[in-house]
Order: structure tokens, then C-alpha cells, then sequence
């Protein structure tokens, strides 16, 4: 019974002892980590998480991240094959691929964001020099789609390579120079986050767009009066083709009733041309006679001859 | 306890009973068991999952509502709100929403100041809408992930609006832009392992830099112009060309009128002719004469003044005093 006490006593003093000393210690979920013992690495790095034990006092835990980590570029000033002011901001994803090649030759991620920096930095400058501005803004050689028929799709400058294919090449290269170093770490992926003008030349693009808006609403404003002469015109046209159009058929009308007219009085009189002559004269006589004319006949006329003879 | 307690106490009074030392681990013992009974009780919320982790790793995924685990040191518990949409601003920051919603007034062009496909500028300013699908994922594979998540999302909508000309982008690429984005997002959420489900790439609003801004203006100014003068010939057009239709089918109607007219008289009068002329032939020259003197008989009284003259009277006209009547060479 005492003997049992006391070896539970013994337990409990060995395990504080030990925890005291750094025998357990404990891997997170996103952890590695190496074992060194007086900083010299022992044993296969530590992957899954968990609570480990080690030798107390002589071995250190190191741990070391297991997930995709940030490196961001600085924004860098840089030339363009086409002698381009721009500044590019670049990202990357890199994981410690083998934590310890990188405890041996990085010793943290400290040590690796500057060789990152160096060899991905270089690496940006090295293959947009080699290139003009418009692969690394374009992506494909896709048409342009215009809202209006201002914009000349002339100016659609054509790529050969693109920015995937741009960032691609960065991302390989450097990809190629890790390797080569050894240092224990992956590239997962490279973009290119921002592109923008330096500051002088963001202005003379600024006065181009302008120029290249005022150039497209001034042919708006020409459209728009070529459009109205236009419609000005053929409302002058239209008229007189009306107007022409309808005396046309008027006189044709009037005309085919003159000569229907004309037919039929014809057709009616011809009978007795002479009589027709009696009787029209007749009609004129009553119509021109009235109360101011002076009527002078001679005994001559048909109507006083008798007061001459009674024949 | 009272920690003005062991001061107090001297060391000369100090008895050997230990009734207080009892009572200090009685009460330090129930503390630590309040404290362990605490650490193992946990509630999540209805838009939660809980990752419970022991000694780091991973062992369960905690539903909504009250969980238990081990006590403090051995297991742990992360939050990730699975349910709720999570959002990112891009060139622009909600101060405070609400009905007025009030945004940050720092510049933000770095940001949302882009080149398009034409090697034009444009200030695009967006919300990235997602969800994290799976938590153990956006916990464990990638090292501060939202940072990671804004990261692609300027490179992405950068790739997108690359591939656009400004005019595209300001008026009608809109909707298109924001699919794409989405798309190529989610690709890279997938390819980084973020855990992250896209919902919805949405474009605040896509501007002409500010100095350029009312050049933009001004197309659109002369745009309606080019409307307006269209416009206005095509109603002085239609305010003068339905007007003259109507004059032509009045003068082509007037015209029918006069023909109607013509014709009528004509059969009318060649009726007439006829009637008489029917008459006339059985007696031609009773019905002559007749006309004739009945014809004078209508027209010699009207007449005021008669001369009547003989026939063999010679050069008596000029003689004559015509009264009223003016006589001209």
C-alpha cells in the first residue's frame, strides 16, 4: 500500500519533470517541425500533428509552417521591352516543401522571403524587359466587343504571348533556380497582382484618352448632323415628289374628262353640225344680250326682212 | 479569497490545526474543476462549425449548438462561420452600413486602378462576395488566407479588364466581367486549396480616372446631341410630309370633281342636244325658225335701246350718237 503510494508519487514527480524539461511537445494541425539536438538536426522531420515526445533537455522542437505562404513583391519600377515606365506588384504562394533543407539552409522564413525576393524579383524584371507592355496586360487575343461603332478596332494590338504565359515563364524559372538552391521550399503559383503607368507617364495617357474621347464625340456630333441633312433633304425630296405627284394625276384626270368630254359633245353634235352651230349661237345671243347693248339691225336680217317684203 | 488574509497572519500565531490550508485546496481544487468543467463546454452558433483540434490535431468537426471537448491544454477549438457570406471591398471600404452608408474617404486607387486591353486606364471598384466551404481547408492549407484571397482577386480582375477595351469595360462588359472574375476565381481558390466557395464577384462601379472623367462625359453629351439634331429633321420631316399627302389627294380629288363635272355636263348637254335634235327632225324648218324668233323674242327686250335700219342705207354707222357707249379708234 505504501509502496503503491509512493510509486504513484514517483510518476507524478517524473512527469512533471519531464514536461518540465521538454519532453511533449505538441505539432499543430499546420505545423512540421525538426528535432535538433544542441542544433544539430536529428531524426525524420515531424509531419503529422499531435502530441509528440522527445529527450528532454537536450532536443528542441522547431516547428515550421506546413501551409501555402504569402510572399508579396514590392512594387518595382520597371522597363518594358517597348520602353515602358511601369510598376509591377507580384505575389506568390510558396510551402516548406522539406523542412529540413530549409532549417538548413534558410534557417526561417525570413531567410527565405529574401531569397524569394531575389530570385522572384529578377526573375519579374528579367522577362518583362524582354517583352512589350501589351503581353503583360492582355491575356488572350480576344476581340474586342464595342458598344458603339465610335471605337476603331484598328487599334487592337495582337499578342503573341500573354500574361499566363508571361507569369508562367517567371513562375518556371524561378521555379528552376529553387530547385537548384536546394532550399527546401515550393513555388505553388506567381501572378502579377498590379500593373500601373508610372506617375509622368500616367499623365500623357491621360491626355490621350482625352483626345481619343473628344476625337469619338466629335464624330458623334458630325453623325448627328449628316444624319439631319440627310433627313432634311429627302423631306425636300419627298415633298416635290408628292407634290409633282399629285398635279401629275390631277392633269391626267382633268385631261381624260377633257376628252371624254370632248368625245362626247363631239359624238352628240357631229349629227348635225349645223344645227349644233344654230342652236349654240342661239345660247350666246341670250347671254350676251342685255340691258347696255344697242341692238342695230338692218332690214337685211332675218328677223326685219318682212317689215320690207312679206315674202 | 481574501489576499489581505496571509498578511495578516503571524507567523508567531501560526497553529497547528491547518483548517485554513484545508480550505485553500479545497477551494483552489473546486476553482481549477470550475475552470476545466468551463474550458470543456462550448456553444456554436448557428453559422458556425467548430474545429476541434487535440494537441493540435484534428479530430472532429463541432455542429451548432452546445459541445464539449477535453479540458484547455488538450483540446482546442476554432470557430469558422461556414454559413455566413463573407465579403472583401476592393477600392473602397464600408465605414458603416446602414441606410446611409458611409464610406472610408481614403484613396484607394492603387487599389482599383487598372489597365485595360487598349493600354487605357480604369478605376474599377468591386466586392468579392464567398462563403468558406470547407473549413478544414481554409483553416490548414493556406497561411493567412484572406490576404491571399485579395491578392487573387486583383490579379484576376486585373487578367479580366486586361483582356477588355475601356469602352467595353465602362458600358457593356459588365456582367461578362464579373462571370469571368468569378470563374477564374474560384479556379484559383481551388488550385490554393483556400477552401473558399465564390458566390459572387460584384462591380461597384467602373470609372474613367478622375482627369479623364469628362471627356467620357462629353461623348455621352455629344451622343445625345447626335439624337437630338436626328430627332429634331425627323420631326420637322414628319411635320411637313403627312401635311403635303394630304395636299396632294385634295388636288387629285378636286381634280376627279372637275372630271366627274366635265363629263356629266357633257352627257347632260348631249342629252339635251339629242332631245331637241330628235325634235327638230321632224320639222327642221318650222322648228329652226321658231327657235330662232323665240330666242329674239327673249333677247331684243332686253335691250334698251333698238336701231333699226334699211338696208340700203350707206355710212349711217358713223353718224350714229352711240350714247353711254365710249367709241374707240
Amino acid at each position: 500500500m505504501k509502496q503503491a503510494s509512493l510509486f504513484a508519487v514517483l510518476v507524478i514527480v517524473l512527469l512533471i519533470v519531464a514536461a518540465l524539461g521538454g519532453a511533449f511537445y505538441k505539432v499543430e494541425e499546420w505545423q512540421q517541425v525538426i528535432i535538433t539536438q544542441f542544433g544539430r538536426p536529428v531524426g525524420d522531420p515531424v509531419t503529422s500533428p499531435g502530441l509528440k515526445i522527445k529527450t528532454p533537455f537536450v532536443q528542441t522542437a522547431n516547428c515550421f509552417e506546413k501551409r501555402f505562404l504569402e510572399w508579396d513583391g514590392d512594387p518595382n519600377q520597371v522597363t518594358t521591352k517597348d520602353k515602358r515606365f511601369i510598376w509591377v506588384d507580384t505575389y506568390a504562394r510558396w510551402r516548406i516543401s522539406d523542412p529540413l533543407l530549409f532549417f538548413q539552409r534558410l534557417t526561417n522564413e525570413l531567410g527565405a522571403q529574401s531569397r524569394l525576393d531575389d530570385i522572384l524579383n529578377g526573375e519579374t524584371r528579367t522577362t518583362i524587359a524582354k517583352h512589350d507592355l501589351i503581353e503583360l496586360v492582355r491575356s488572350s487575343n480576344r476581340e474586342f466587343i464595342s458598344s458603339t461603332d465610335a471605337t476603331d478596332l484598328e487599334d487592337q494590338e495582337e499578342i503573341v504571348y500573354g500574361r499566363a504565359v508571361l507569369q508562367a515563364e517567371v513562375l518556371e524559372t524561378a521555379k528552376k533556380r529553387i530547385a537548384e538552391a536546394d532550399l527546401g521550399i515550393e513555388l505553388l503559383d506567381f501572378q502579377i497582382k498590379r500593373i500601373n503607368y508610372v506617375e509622368q507617364v500616367r499623365t500623357d495617357v491621360y491626355a490621350r484618352m482625352i483626345s481619343e474621347r473628344q476625337r469619338i464625340a466629335e464624330k458623334y456630333r458630325s453623325e448627328g448632323a449628316g444624319e439631319a441633312a440627310r433627313i432634311l433633304g429627302s423631306k425636300d425630296r419627298d415633298l416635290k415628289e408628292i407634290t409633282s405627284e399629285a398635279y401629275r394625276q390631277a392633269q391626267e384626270v382633268r385631261g381624260t374628262a377633257d376628252a371624254a368630254s370632248t368625245a362626247i359633245y363631239a359624238e352628240a353634235y357631229n349629227r348635225d353640225p349645223s344645227f349644233y352651230a344654230f342652236l349654240k349661237s342661239m345660247e350666246t345671243y341670250e347671254l350676251t344680250a342685255d340691258a347696255n347693248s344697242i341692238l342695230i339691225l338692218t332690214t337685211d336680217s332675218d328677223l326685219l326682212r318682212f317689215m320690207k317684203s312679206k315674202q | 479569497m481574501d489576499n489581505q488574509g496571509p498578511r495578516t497572519i503571524d507567523i508567531g500565531d501560526f497553529r497547528p490545526g491547518k483548517p485554513p490550508t484545508k480550505v485553500i485546496l479545497t477551494g483552489a481544487l473546486l476553482l481549477i474543476g470550475a475552470l476545466v468543467l468551463f474550458s470543456a463546454v462550448f456553444t456554436i452558433q448557428p453559422e458556425e462549425v467548430g474545429i476541434v483540434l487535440r494537441f493540435g490535431k484534428y479530430t472532429r468537426t463541432a455542429e451548432p449548438g452546445l459541445n464539449f471537448k477535453l479540458p484547455a491544454p488538450m483540446e482546442k477549438v476554432l470557430k469558422v462561420p461556414v454559413q455566413r457570406q463573407l465579403k472583401q471591398e476592393f477600392g473602397f471600404q464600408t465605414m458603416e452600413a446602414g441606410v446611409k452608408t458611409r464610406y472610408s474617404a481614403r484613396d484607394f486607387v492603387d487599389e482599383s486602378l487598372m489597365l485595360t486591353g487598349d493600354l487605357n486606364v480604369v478605376v474599377v471598384e468591386w466586392i468579392a462576395q464567398y462563403r468558406v466551404a470547407d473549413p478544414y481547408k481554409y483553416l490548414f492549407r493556406v497561411r493567412n488566407v484572406t490576404k491571399t484571397f485579395r491578392d487573387m482577386n486583383e490579379a484576376v480582375m486585373r487578367a479580366v479588364v486586361g483582356d477588355r477595351s475601356v469602352d467595353e469595360v465602362i458600358t457593356i462588359g459588365r456582367l461578362e466581367i464579373e462571370n469571368q472574375a468569378k470563374f477564374m476565381l474560384q479556379e484559383l481558390c481551388n488550385q490554393y486549396e483556400t477552401g473558399i466557395q465564390v458566390e459572387q464577384i460584384v462591380l461597384r462601379s467602373v470609372d474613367p480616372p478622375d482627369p479623364v472623367k469628362p471627356s467620357f462625359n462629353e461623348v455621352n453629351q455629344a451622343e445625345q446631341e447626335r439624337e437630338r439634331a436626328i430627332n429634331e429633321a425627323r420631326g420637322e420631316y414628319n411635320r411637313v410630309i403627312p401635311k403635303a399627302r394630304g395636299e396632294a389627294d385634295q388636288a387629285i380629288e378636286q381634280a376627279e370633281g372637275y372630271a366627274i363635272d366635265r363629263v356629266n355636263r357633257a352627257k347632260g348637254d348631249a342629252a339635251l342636244f339629242d332631245e331637241v335634235y330628235a325634235a327638230y327632225r321632224r320639222a327642221p324648218e318650222v322648228t329652226r325658225r321658231r327657235i330662232f324668233l323665240e330666242t329674239m323674242e327673249t333677247i331684243y327686250p332686253a335691250m334698251q335701246r333698238k336701231i333699226l335700219l334699211d338696208s340700203g342705207l350707206q355710212g349711217v354707222l358713223p353718224l350714229l350718237q352711240l350714247d353711254g357707249a365710249e367709241v374707240k379708234k
